[in-house]
């Protein structure tokens, strides 16, 4: 093995139809609409940004507090806060367009006609770099049943979205944790034509205050993310991958480092995000590309691609 | 009303910055942290904020912990400086209460939007609640700059959690002092003295910084007589950037409409009378994209 130059690894990143210059992107949620963090960093370096989820109307979101800070993570109960479809297209989508950045655009709905909706506007407007598809969201007209707990219910949603946007525009479906089989939800949004997976979003968990004794979270229960779940979502990444060894992943949850970025990358992820840890560290997106660059000059590996799927022993047998 | 406005400022934005410790000292139940973290001092204004990481480079409490600027030096012999005062609260300031001179400490800011101040010389009155005097300090020094009149109110559960009120007397021209147990001062609440205070000295702004309930009261009485209020609010925070949306608070906007409204960016300062203080920790009926009735979500 002979080490490398940092600057002469080839970062480069093909996820379905998206040509990226680094597989490191920022995580829905974790970074809004990219504008606050760009104080720190210039969010065009950055793979892609994915921006928050959108949905089609304006929404206020959950009741404070709204987080609980957990053992190497937190707890958030966000509640999709955020301005409508209508305001992010006029305002947020045209200034990451216009910093050159390579816009990720998440959208969540409570029905299939707004996920509809929603992937017509934002697929026809140029410069979307790909479309993901929060479904871990209540579907209002099924008792308000997480799409994303269900392979039937996600995989209407994913048909819908693919459907009702451009060909060109790849549609990346962006799985929940929790569930019996991954594999299993992974299978059935990839059949009804998604180009691809985003594994993983946060895990449900609980927070007791211990003055009152109550849950500290305004809703109750929040989301978990941060390091704690990377075990997690590296295990989701690597049986998705095992499983459907042909489709694309991006790989999310608790990476905090390049040498974290390396190992999603090597469980086989084509592309990471970064979430939680920008909250600890603003410029973390831009390290993890610093230090992925590292990591992979200091193992001689010139590609990033050449280092897909590497944890995986029947698809990698290792040389001898 | 007497019309506000921000500063104009340069440099603007937040930085990151690796600082070190330069002291820190015990006061009263309060520790004053000053760390060497060169280019904030430039950008802060009264009222922003600093966001510390806590336990170390392989801590597992990943949140950065928010304190309101007490002081700043600009880069001179020594490397630029920010000031904080804290109470040991939690796991985190308790971590932060055993630093020593020279450790690493990582700061981002200046944050948040500071207090709005009046471009003509009025009589101000600033009010804070235990260790919520500290950004009232740098803020006196500019509005006696600009020639107004500065009445100090600090209050607190007992004397040991007050802070600054020797600092008060040269920061103010007048300087009331209330405790809950009577150990100093007055026994009682800021909100006793003030009303008195502000007629007998024509009062047109109140500041004031402490916990939310004090804000609230603050803010009854400022609008009860006429006077503008500007308030710093203390709200759980994630990232304390901007990017999160945990730190919200139901906010009034000038079309009268409620929003929930991020209090580290458009905050930590808002108009006292703009908060809907009895509606914190709900999402009030009739707020910008609330749930309407007969709709799930
Ligand atoms: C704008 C602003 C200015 C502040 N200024 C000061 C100051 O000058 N001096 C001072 O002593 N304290 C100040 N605080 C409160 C300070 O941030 C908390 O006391 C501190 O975060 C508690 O951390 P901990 O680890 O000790 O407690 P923990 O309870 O372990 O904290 C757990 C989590 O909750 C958050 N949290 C807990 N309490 C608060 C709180 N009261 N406000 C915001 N977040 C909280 C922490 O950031 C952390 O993420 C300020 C808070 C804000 C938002
Ligand atoms: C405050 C916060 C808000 C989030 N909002 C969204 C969201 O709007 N849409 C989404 O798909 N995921 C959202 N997530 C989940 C993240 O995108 C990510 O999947 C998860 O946090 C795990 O990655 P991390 O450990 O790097 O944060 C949010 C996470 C956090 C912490
Ligand atoms: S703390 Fe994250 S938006 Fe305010």
């Amino acid at each position: 093995m002979t080490r490398l130059r940092p600057e002469d690894v080839d970062l480069t990143t093909v996820l379905a139809d998206a040509h990226l210059d680094n597989p490191v992107m920022t995580a829905s949620g974790c970074a809004a609409s990219g504008r606050e963090l760009h104080q720190f960093f210039d969010v065009a370096e950055l793979g892609a940004v994915v921006t928050k989820s959108i949905m089609r109307d304006p929404r206020s979101g959950r009741a404070t507090p709204r987080m609980a800070e957990t053992p190497s993570g937190m707890l958030n109960s966000i509640g999709l806060q955020g301005p409508g479809i209508d305001s992010f297209l006029a305002t947020d989508l045209p200034w990451l367009l216009q910093r050159d950045a390579r816009p990720i655009v998440s959208i969540a709905g409570g029905s299939l006609g707004e996920y509809a909706e929603l992937a017509r506007r934002v697929g026809n407007t140029p410069g979307v770099a790909a479309i993901e598809v929060n479904i871990s969201c209540p579907n209002v007209e099924n008792r308000g049943l997480v799409f994303a707990c269900d392979p039937f219910q996600a995989a209407r949603v994913l048909a819908v979205v693919r459907r009702d946007t451009p060909r060109g525009v790849p549609v990346f479906a962006k799985l929940s944790p929790d569930v019996t089989s991954i594999v299993e939800v992974a299978a059935a949004v990839m059949e009804a034509g998604a180009d691809g997976l985003v594994l993983i979003n946060t895990l449900l968990g609980l927070h007791i205050d211990p003055a009152t004794l109550r849950p500290s979270l305004g809703g109750v229960t929040g989301g978990l993310s941060g390091p704690a779940v990377k075990p997690v979502a590296l295990r989701a990444v690597w049986q998705a991958t095992q499983a459907l060894p042909s489709v694309p992943v991006i790989g999310v949850g608790g990476i905090r480092t390049g040498a974290d970025a390396l190992e999603f990358l090597a469980a086989g992820a084509s592309a990471v995000q970064v979430g939680t840890a920008i909250f600890n560290d603003p410029g973390a997106p831009v390290r993890v590309i610093r230090e992925l660059r590292q990591e992979l000059a200091a193992r001689g590996i010139a590609k990033v691609s050449e280092v897909v799927g590497r944890a995986h022993p029947s698809l990698h047998p290792p040389s001898p | 009303m007497t019309p506000v406005s921000a500063e104009a400022t340069t440099p603007r934005g937040p930085l990151q910055v690796e600082g070190e410790v330069f002291s820190i000292k015990r006061v009263g139940d309060y520790f004053h942290l000053t760390v060497v973290a060169d280019g904030i001092a430039e950008r802060a204004r009264p009222g922003s904020f600093v966001a510390l990481s806590v336990g170390g480079p392989i801590s597992g409490a990943l949140l950065r912990r928010a304190f309101s600027i007490y002081r700043v030096r600009p880069a001179g012999v020594y490397g630029g400086t920010v000031e904080i005062v804290f109470a040991a609260h939690g796991p985190g300031t308790t971590w932060m209460a055993q630093l020593s001179p020279h450790d690493p400490v990582n700061v981002v800011g200046p944050l948040g939007h500071p207090f709005a101040q009046p471009l003509e010389p009025v009589s101000c009155a600033l009010v804070g609640g235990g260790y919520g005097s500290a950004p009232l300090f740098a803020l006196a020094e500019r509005l006696r700059e600009r020639k107004c009149a500065v009445h100090m109110v600090l209050g607190a559960a007992t004397e040991s959690r007050l802070f600054g009120t020797l600092e008060a007397k040269r920061a103010a021209q007048s300087v009331t002092v209330t405790t809950v147990d009577g150990s100093v001062g007055i026994k009682g609440l800021v909100t006793d003295p003030l009303p008195a205070l502000m007629t007998r000295n024509g009062i047109e702004v109140v500041y004031s910084c402490g916990p939310m309930g004090m804000l609230r009261a603050v803010t009854e009485v400022a609008t009860a007589h006429g006077a503008w209020s500007q308030t710093a609010v203390e709200e759980s925070m994630a990232c304390g950037i901007g990017v999160c949306m945990t730190c919200v608070v139901p906010v009034v906007g000038d079309d009268n409409v409620t929003r929930m409204v991020r209090s580290c960016v458009d905050g930590p300062v808002f108009a006292g009378d703009r908060v809907r203080w009895d509606d914190i920790g709900t999402v009030p009926a009739g707020t910008h994209g609330a749930p309407r009735p007969g709709r799930p979500r």
